[in-house]
């Protein structure tokens, strides 16, 4: 039973937003949607190996790897995923805090794991 | 081990702390190199030699290679008072001690008492020393919370490739100086690069250290005396091995 009024409220709230989506215009739609970034992962690179974020701008990260499973961690950012091959790992970020941050691959993938990483800004 | 096993008095016990061998592309050759380095640490003439693994040689294989030839990647024990302890923190192929070990590690410390003297040795630093360069254990706080209930806990730690020491609640935090590749400070630099290596200088931030303590009488402190000890790398020149020391690090 409860399962089939959580699936009621799920259904309503679907119908909602359907409504709100047919009311906006398609350049509000635009506007509203994440940017998104795609990151490839490879031993011992990602690509590209530097992105450009505004402060309080939200994007998405979509991450593959083209090989085996790697890692992609910056803490300051709240990123700690796992990007196992054959999967797009899509992350939602906001960043708050301006500066530049290191993201490493923190799942060891053979002898230059130790230098695989990649550069995020973010700029005010 | 010349060197260890030319002390005037033979330790009681000698710990690895990881990354007994580098890996490599070639097959068969990593097993091959954790077969030497057990021939050659089995030369020291010590009664017990432990060993943790490092993220080099576990990492790839969730430890498989390592356990075929040392046994278990964690695992505990007493000597004459101290309890040791051998944590896992590369196998899992993250930076992590993981929820099953430390479910064993809470049962293995329950047994003791608060003032036991416990060493922990383990392959990454348990606390956040650079966690951009991967000096870190995503667990460690963990950890280390289930051994805030005792009083006395030294953790000794490899994976830095230099001497640090960290005070940090009542545990003491130690990492001994490299064989190979050293790092730099990591207070004092944004990228991690090992330091070049240098012919004219192979030792430079590397080796081996031997430190006297003498005992002093009741109005003198302890005498301490480190020494440096220049080493030699003869024996395995021309192997793939050396000639990978002596290329620009990838790590």
């Amino acid at each position: 039973m409860t399962g089939q009024s959580t699936f009621r409220v799920a259904a309503a709230g679907l119908a909602v937003v359907a409504s709100l989506l047919a009311v906006a215009s398609p350049a509000a739609r635009a506007q509203d949607e994440p940017r998104v970034i795609v990151i490839t992962a490879k031993r011992f690179e990602f690509s590209p190996n530097q992105i450009t974020l505004a402060k309080g701008e939200t994007v998405k990260l979509q991450v593959k790897s083209e090989d085996v499973t790697h890692g992609l961690f910056v803490r300051p950012l709240g990123i700690d995923a796992e990007i196992a091959p054959g999967r797009v790992t899509e992350l939602t970020l906001t960043p708050e805090t301006a500066g530049t941050y290191r993201a490493i691959c923190d799942h060891f993938c053979g002898a230059g794991h130790g230098g695989m990483k990649m550069t995020i800004v973010v700029r005010e | 081990m010349a060197t260890i096993n030319g002390l005037p008095r033979r330790p009681d016990l000698v710990l690895f702390t990881g990354d007994l061998t580098h890996d490599t592309e070639k097959p068969g050759e990593h097993a091959a190199r954790m077969s030497l380095f057990r021939e050659i640490s089995g030369r020291l003439q010590v009664a017990k030699v432990y060993h943790v693994p490092g993220e080099h040689d576990a990492g790839l294989d969730g430890g498989e290679l390592f356990r075929s030839v040392f046994g278990p990647t964690s695992y505990s024990f007493d000597h004459r008072g101290v309890h040791f302890i051998a944590l896992d923190n590369v196998s899992r192929a993250r930076p992590e001690v993981g929820e099953e070990q430390r479910a064993w590690l809470a049962k293995d410390l329950s047994r003791f008492h608060p003032t036991t003297p416990i060493v922990v040795f383990t392959h990454r630093p348990l606390f956040d020393l650079r966690p951009d360069w991967e000096w870190f254990t995503s667990d460690g706080d963990d950890v280390m919370n289930l051994l805030a209930p005792y009083e006395n806990v030294t953790v000794l730690y490899g994976h830095i490739h230099r001497e640090d020491h960290h005070a940090i609640g009542h545990a003491q935090h130690f990492a001994a100086r490299s064989l190979c590749f050293a790092f730099p400070d990591p207070d004092k630099v944004e990228d991690k690069k090992a330091i070049p290596f240098d012919k004219d200088q192979p030792f430079k931030n590397l080796g081996l250290r031997v430190i006297d303590r003498t005992a002093g009488s009741a109005a003198h402190a302890d005498t301490v005396r480190v020494q440096d000890v220049e080493l030699a790398m003869n024996e395995l020149s021309g192997t793939e091995g050396f000639d990978q020391l002596l290329k620009p690090p990838t790590f």
